[in-house]
């Protein structure tokens, strides 16, 4: 996994609350392999008519064609847990979402491909919304470490995260890895939870 | 915490999982772990790290998303698509390849990956369940922690039969009352969601409880479980009782004997403790609830049938107008107009939330007061769903109607298998998403029970089923 340290990069405002998965990789697209291709899947039903021609959605034009962050309002990535939707979002160079609050899923997916989907307070989030439509093009500016955005005005605005989610954006730690290391105390679970649920075991070993 | 400390179920099944916890991150043991077609993307994910399934005998694979419901006679050879047909075959592949219980597509207890599991034993109370698909909350109904996962998270399952958690906050739903006439268990969940709101308990582990939730039959308590993720809600579920171990007994993975019998006394302390700590909680009276339909583009933008479709010029909050307009826009709706106004093209009757017995019998039962005006499919959750159905001539009931009867799978609730919308079609589904291009690009879809979406297929129209069966 790529870590994420600091981010300066174009970010597009999205003012509708609610944006689901679907949105950022409608279901006929799941079947795609991980790769490039999802840059062009990333609100497709948004960007191209049925026809396949581009729409005037803000992604498919200058500045938002070079986004690296989307600031969001609340609920965003809901629904359902394809992955496919994050994938979309990294093709297309997103490497932070900002918003008032994520779907579950969606956040635990973004945390496991080296993207930052942060939150900010709704006021928070809705001022350098308004902020990106006044300028559109200006930049924002993330740091991981500092746990800090800082606004187009230079307004900084703290964020928090979680510590683990935090070390493991920033090292690009593969969570398989670090689970692996604690193989014998899984073992060692296991044992004890067996021995505490026979019925399990038995059905477990059926196969 | 010492032991006399009131617990909810949440904490019981959290603490008898919880193998160890660094920086305030739990690993969690997963007993089960469900996988479908689009769990390619984490097969590849293992495959591309040269790891193996640590436990392929609690692993198991549904062919579901993509499986046609319709011709099936030539197998895999007969899905039209080859990237359709590469989807399930693949899976097929996988599951072979690295050991996995596979419910292919040729299976006999073939079905969806929330249907089948239950009806097969492998769903028992007490376990710690994953699924790469967000409405693996439909496994709680058994009081099972049960939680949808992406590729990632589910091939770190595979690797090492754990997941990495923190510990969800509770909430807890309590439905008093009784259900009245023509209600059921969809309408209250539909009920539920437009009250809390769609985002209503993200971050929470919902417990449902209370008299209404006692009196619901398993498949009811499914429904309710499964759509928990559209109120936010990674984990729903319901304390087991004597009508979840009845439903278990005797099923295939079911124990038996002896372990039965040490199985039922685990089972039955797991109910919440009186007086344990849920940080939040919601009342809902189920006498209250009417048969529900949705009109907009959100679970949440629902109302009871003999509503009108509402107006966002009424609407103080700048935030909520917007969307409403939004919603009305793409549904090509007026403010003002009756629900039961609203002419279909399509009705659907399937999927995880809808697709066992009970909701077909409650679509048969409303199915014999007339006959289809618009194009009806009936799906079925399973084979052994589909199975059953016919045993009792309900599928008989059903194309005497002019509905049409198919093959199970999710067909057109995620619209992946060919099984989609036109573009501007509008369908009553027995579904668990309204939104939008999600039953096909330019799909518009009102979200319904069985009961209703019969009733739908037999006006043609959004309808209140009590005053056609009345």
């Amino acid at each position: 996994m790529q870590a994420f340290t600091t981010l300066t990069a174009i970010a597009v405002p999205m003012h509708e609350a609610n944006i689901d998965t679907n949105q950022l990789c409608p279901t006929r697209f799941n079947k795609v392999p991980r790769g490039p291709k999802y840059r062009e899947i990333l609100f497709y039903d948004s960007r191209f008519r049925p026809d396949g021609t581009p729409t005037e959605f803000m992604l498919n034009a200058a500045p938002y064609d070079q986004s690296g962050i989307i600031v969001a309002d609340r609920n965003f990535g809901c629904g359902s847990s394809r992955e496919t939707a994050v994938y979309a979002l990294y093709e297309f160079g997103i490497r932070c979402v900002i918003a008032p609050s994520f779907g579950d899923i969606f956040a635990a997916n973004c945390a496991k491909n080296g993207l930052l989907a942060l939150t900010l307070p709704e006021e928070e989030c809705a001022a350098i919304r308004r902020q990106l439509q006044d300028r559109p093009g200006a930049t924002v500016s993330v740091d991981l470490a500092a746990q800090t955005v800082t606004d187009i005005e230079g307004k900084v605005h703290k964020f928090e995260i979680h510590e683990v989610r935090k070390r493991c954006l920033l090292e690009g730690l593969d969570d398989i890895a670090r689970t692996q290391q604690y193989a014998m105390k899984i073992e060692g679970f296991e044992k004890g939870y067996y021995q505490e649920h026979p019925w399990f075991a038995a059905a477990s070993h059926r196969g | 915490m010492t032991s006399n400390t009131p617990q909810s179920i949440i904490e019981k099944l959290w603490n008898s999982h919880h193998i160890l916890t660094e920086e305030g991150e739990s690993l969690m043991y997963v007993d089960v772990a469900l996988a479908q077609e689009n769990t390619l993307h984490a097969f590849t994910a293992l495959e591309k790290s040269g790891r193996k399934v640590r436990k392929p005998q609690q692993i198991f694979a549904f062919t579901d998303h993509y499986v046609p419901t319709t011709g099936r006679a030539k197998g895999t050879d007969g899905i039209p698509d080859i990237g359709i047909r590469n989807m399930v075959i693949d899976l097929q592949n996988l599951a072979h390849k690295y050991g996995v219980t596979l419910f292919g597509m040729a299976h006999e207890h073939q079905g969806i990956m929330h249907v089948v599991p239950p009806e097969q034993g492998i769903i028992q109370p007490g376990l710690f369940v994953i699924g790469n698909d967000s409405h693996t909350s439909t496994h709680g109904a058994f009081g099972c922690l049960a939680y949808g996962v992406g590729a990632s998270e589910f091939a770190h399952v595979m690797a090492t039969q754990t997941l990495w958690q923190r510990k969800p906050k509770a909430l807890r739903v309590i439905v008093d009352g009784e259900l009245g006439f023509g209600v059921s268990a969809k309408d209250l969940i539909l009920a539920l969601i437009a009250q809390i709101g769609v985002d209503g308990a993200t971050g929470h582990a919902i417990e449902y409880a209370g008299p209404a939730i006692r009196a619901l039959s398993m498949e009811g308590r499914m429904t309710v479980c499964n759509m928990s993720i559209e109120a936010g809600g990674r984990v729903g579920l319901i304390a087991p009782d004597d009508k979840t171990y009845a439903w278990v007994e005797g099923r295939p993975y079911a124990p038996k004997g002896k372990t039965w019998e040490q199985a039922l006394d685990g089972w039955r302390a797991l109910a919440s403790d009186d007086d344990a700590h849920f940080d939040k909680a919601v009342t809902l009276d189920a006498a209250q609830i009417a048969p529900t339909a949705t009109w907009g583009i959100t679970p949440e933008h629902a109302l009871p049938i003999t509503g009108v479709v509402p107006d966002p010029a009424g609407i103080k909050d700048v935030r909520k107008r917007a969307e409403y307009e939004t919603a009305l826009e793409y549904m090509a709706l007026r403010p003002g107009m009756a629900l039961q106004d609203i002419k279909l093209d399509r009705v659907f009757i399937g999927s995880c939330t809808n697709a066992r017995i009970e909701d077909l019998r409650a679509a048969a039962e409303v199915a014999k007061h007339g006959k289809a005006k618009v194009t009806t499919w009936v799906v079925p959750g399973s084979m052994a769903v589909k199975r059953q159905a016919e045993a009792e001539g309900l599928d008989r009931v059903f194309t005497d109607a002019g509905f049409e009867w198919r093959d199970p799978g999710c067909s057109m609730c995620t619209a992946i298998n060919g099984d989609y919308l036109q573009p501007g079609e509008r369908c009553a589904s027995t579904s668990n998403r309204n939104f939008r291009n999600r039953q096909g690009p330019g799909g518009r879809t009102h979200l319904v029970s069985p009961a209703m979406a019969a009733a739908a297929a037999i006006r043609g129209h959004l309808t209140d089923v009590r005053e056609l069966t009345k």
